[in-house]
């Protein structure tokens, strides 16, 4: 643990880390969804969902990244305030767009489930109502960013936000226990075990997966583009004076 | 059996994949030209500021 928080604390160790871990992760997320499809696509229907059940093999590990991301979001900004460390703040700053584009896809391949099996695009239930929250906690943070010229007081309010964010996190996960929603409950981690056919499980797995992977890949990248983009920005001071 | 025939959910489950797989590309692309961009831009000012300083060391 020591050594993975010591990334954030040097950006020369965390440049040379990412240089050869963003391509891996980059490979490994095309090869596990290369075998999640396949799997996906060779699954008998469900006797229930019927062909729309493939849709949950993009639509819940989009869900679980867009709240993992959120955490992961939450916690740099707590580094940065707390600490106050750069590496922290461009993390956090570079998981927002990627947070928002995997909830984005969990709403929308939801609602594109949900018109079929529930005749409706979508419903004020709590968990998708906390879901779209989350979104708006995505966005705000980034708007919040935007609009703030100081960038080290816009981090301070960002990161502030992020962290009256997490609230939402655990509502989220247990809004389909505390309210009664249309949503389905916990299905892979119900209590006393899954209760999805494993057939459908391997291919869920393989995607969240490439998911994990594919959000490695592309948080590594846009953090080393904030680690240039803020060494461009020192250089143009210095050269200014 | 590869199954590519969803049948009356074909609008549905295609979007859904089309969407998912074109957001994704859409971040991968774009996140490595953020990180291209400024790199260039960096490693440009950088080599700028050195020959800068390098100047000004030669005058003192």
């Amino acid at each position: 643990m020591t050594q993975a928080l010591a990334f954030l604390y040097n950006p020369h160790r965390f440049m040379a880390f990412s240089a050869w871990a963003a391509p891996l992760f980059g490979a490994l997320a095309i090869t596990l969804a290369a075998a999640g499809l396949w799997l996906g696509f060779t699954a008998p229907e469900d006797y229930q969902q019927g062909d729309t059940v493939r849709i949950m093999f993009i639509h819940v590990p989009a869900a679980w990244l867009g709240l993992f991301v959120y955490v992961c979001l939450g916690g740099a900004s707590f580094l940065s305030l707390v600490f106050r460390q750069a590496l922290a703040d461009a993390a956090a700053r570079a998981a927002a767009p990627i947070g928002a584009v995997f909830t984005a896809l969990a709403l929308a391949t939801g609602s594109l489930w949900g018109k079929p099996m529930w005749g409706a695009w979508w419903v004020w239930d709590a968990r998708l109502t906390s879901v779209l929250v989350l979104f708006l906690f995505y966005l705000a943070y980034m708007a919040l960013r935007a609009a703030i010229d100081d960038e080290a007081k816009g981090a301070r309010a960002a990161a502030i936000l992020a962290l009256v964010g997490l609230i939402n996190v655990p509502i989220v996960h247990w809004s389909v226990e505390w309210w009664n929603t249309l949503h389905q409950g916990r299905t892979v981690f119900a209590a006393g075990g899954s209760r999805a056919a494993t057939v459908f499980l391997a291919p869920l797995f393989l995607m969240t997966l490439s998911y994990m992977a594919a959000f490695g890949a592309l948080w590594l990248v846009r953090i080393r583009g904030e680690v240039w983009r803020r060494r461009a920005a020192a250089a143009e001071n210095r050269l200014a004076r | 059996m590869l199954d590519l025939d969803p049948g009356p959910y074909g609008f549905y489950i295609w979007t859904s994949y089309g969407l998912s797989a074109g957001a994704l590309a859409w971040l991968a692309i774009s996140s490595l030209t953020f990180a291209r961009r400024w790199r260039r831009r960096a490693q440009d000012l950088e080599v700028r500021l050195r020959a800068e300083e390098a100047r000004g060391a030669d005058l003192r």
